[in-house]
């Protein structure tokens, strides 16, 4: 099942008067289940094509639908509804809120669906024993490692079982044995659940992980390879 | 919507200081909030009371004729039974004293000082003038009988530097339009902390007044107290003839009514002033929190949080700074006010002409004003947190998880 599809995407950035092409007409389609790399070098437009797929911008030009809806043609609300019920996002920088502790991070998009309290519970149990941090459940981020931190994103982001976890450098910030454990954790509950994994990455040891490689260069994807 | 103020909560405690400071702000703006809308209320409550127990009492009888301002001493303008009219009053169960009083407009002088003052004829046994009895500061109050006695206020003693049992010259209107001047002997010099009052007032007793005013037994008004003062509508239109004008505390004291409601209105801007700097600290506190929380605001969003559910965040953060500021400032405020409830604030000679104001204003805070002081102060800074809350609702999620 085709769970996004992306055609014919540009997405030009104004800065002054200057006009950069972050992306010049992409085609993209990525299947249910998949754990998809998108690798290329800085300024490729791996970030920008993840955040487009993610809901969070509109392209200048070009069609993104997600599990057969067009993103663009959305408003801003149902773009943020989408976002709830169809996505998981993974950032570079763990993107916990700080002063909510782990078990509140990962009960806050559950909070958003208005699930009861219990059921809440019972979800919020359940992933964080997924990540191995049922211990750490009423730590807050500044009390947490990296690599627990991540694991927590990881957590929250599937925490409304979306369709799709979109994940920008999930492991760029952490040493190489933390990187490992979240990105085995990521391919462990991919293979588990079925959730669609996509992640912007330009780590050769991130990139081993993937099922499929998209390499792209100056906007353009140059290369997309099945492993 | 617990969750919401659970992180309000905990998104103020990340910056304590801050927080603390701005909830202060509220506190002190409502503290002074809550001390001018008393001083205000206590002022006027204060002359309006000083003026109906001196002068105006809560109901006057007057002949149809009797021109206030022009103190006619003409035998048509008086009252010419005053004892019969009080006789029929006090039958009225609302009236709890009526006494006469002669008026006369008159000059004190000695030696190279001369004051023009208002001669006032009462009857030294009525409960009514009690008040002028419990003023005396020095020499004794005035007998029904006394031919050659005055007292006067402090100031004008102060002013003359007269003591008792020192002699005056008095001049005075009188009812056939001639004047007559007589030397009095100074039995006591009053106060009733109202220095306006007792700079211009004289008292004799109300028989040697009419006699020097040549009025025989008549009065310029009959002096009413009642029960209540809520009940002088009442029975001012039990009492209503044809003979006599029967006038309210209402009407007789509208100068004040006037600059209660005018000082009101005034009162309103300094409201808006007040608050408007107290909410311009609120929101500066919240827009910092916007531009230092843009990251978190973009996480919020990227998982799905709409933009008015992030703008009820911020709104929940004023709400809190909002209620610690209001609980703080009905603490500190309810201190102050109570301060000067008790002990009040000393103005001496400083008032307004024609306003009865005491020396001393005493702070008079009501339900109605903590009331809507609080609800204005919670309204006011929740419409200013608006800004700050649309700020961070407004926030596109892609800009706002690259911190911009």
């Amino acid at each position: 099942m085709e769970v996004a599809k992306l055609t014919n995407i540009t997405r030009n950035f104004k800065v002054g008067e200057v006009e950069t092409r972050a992306l010049r007409g992409v085609d993209l389609s990525i299947q249910s289940g998949e754990f998809t790399a998108l690798v290329g070098p800085s300024g490729s437009g791996k970030t920008t094509l993840l955040q487009l797929i993610g809901c969070l911008d509109q392209p200048t030009s070009g069609t993104v639908v997600i599990n057969g809806q067009d993103a663009t043609r959305l408003s801003r609300n149902q773009r943020a509804d989408l976002r709830k019920a169809e996505l998981g996002f993974i950032f570079q920088f763990f993107a916990l809120i700080p002063t909510l502790t782990a078990y509140e991070n990962i009960e806050m998009p559950l909070l958003l669906h208005r699930q009861k309290e219990n059921e809440r519970k019972k979800r919020v149990m359940e992933l964080l024993k997924g990540v191995s941090l049922e211990d750490r459940a009423h730590h807050r981020p500044d009390q947490l490692s990296g690599g627990q931190q991540q694991r927590v994103a990881i957590a929250r982001a599937l925490a409304t079982n979306p369709l799709i976890v979109l994940a920008d450098e999930p492991t760029a910030n952490l040493d190489t044995e933390n990187g490992r454990q979240v990105m085995e954790i990521m391919k462990r509950l991919n293979e588990e659940t079925g959730v669609t994994f996509i992640f912007a990455t330009h780590d050769p040891r991130v990139i081993k992980y993937a099922a499929r490689v998209v390499t792209l260069e100056d906007g353009l994807i140059v290369k997309d390879l099945q492993g | 919507m617990i969750q919401l103020f659970k992180m309000a909560f905990r998104d103020l405690g990340r910056n304590k200081r801050r927080s603390i400071l701005s909830a202060l702000a509220v506190s002190v703006g409502m503290t002074l909030l809550l001390l001018m809308a008393s001083v205000l209320a206590g002022e006027m409550r204060g002359a309006l009371q000083n003026s109906i127990q001196l002068q105006s009492g809560h109901l006057q009888v007057r002949a149809k004729t009797y021109e206030e301002n022009k103190i006619s001493l003409k035998w048509e303008d008086l009252i010419a039974d005053p004892q019969q009219v009080i006789a029929k009053l006090t039958t009225i169960p609302q009236v709890k004293v009526a006494t006469p009083r002669l008026i006369a407009s008159g000059i004190v002088t000695l030696k190279d000082n001369s004051k023009g003052v208002q001669v006032v004829g009462i009857d030294p046994t009525s409960e009514a003038n009690q008040i002028f009895r419990q003023g005396i500061l020095a020499g004794d109050f005035l007998t029904s009988d006394d031919r050659e006695g005055i007292i006067i206020g402090r100031p004008l003693a102060e002013k003359f530097n007269v003591q008792v049992g020192d002699q005056v010259s008095l001049l005075i209107n009188r009812s056939s339009g001639d004047t007559d001047e007589q030397l009095f002997t100074v039995r006591g010099i009053f106060t009733t902390n109202t220095m306006n009052y007792d700079e211009n007032t004289v008292f004799m007793p109300l028989a040697k007044a009419q006699t020097f005013a040549d009025a025989e037994d008549h009065a310029s008004l009959i002096f009413v107290m009642l029960q209540d003062q809520s009940q002088a509508d009442a029975v001012a239109a039990a009492l209503q003839s044809s003979d006599y004008q029967i006038i309210t505390w209402l009407k007789l004291n509208e100068l004040t009514v006037q600059l209660e409601d005018f000082a009101n209105s005034y009162m309103y801007i300094l409201y808006l002033i007040i608050l408007g700097i107290t909410a311009t600290v609120v929101v500066n506190t919240l827009v910092m929190a916007v531009f230092e929380r843009t990251r978190e605001i973009g996480i919020l969003s990227a998982i799905g949080m709409k933009g008015r559910r992030i703008m009820a965040m911020f709104l929940a953060e004023a709400t809190l700074l909002a209620t610690g500021g209001v609980c703080g400032g009905l603490i500190l405020g309810g201190l102050v006010v109570a301060y000067f409830t008790k002990y009040g604030i000393y103005i001496g000679d400083y008032g307004v002409s024609g306003i009865l104001m005491g020396d001393t204003i005493y702070a008079y805070l009501t339900m109605q004003d903590v009331t809507s002081l609080t609800l204005v102060t919670y309204v006011i800074t929740l419409i200013a947190s608006l800004y700050p809350a649309t700020l961070a609702a407004r926030m596109e999620p892609v800009e706002a998880l690259h911190g911009k």
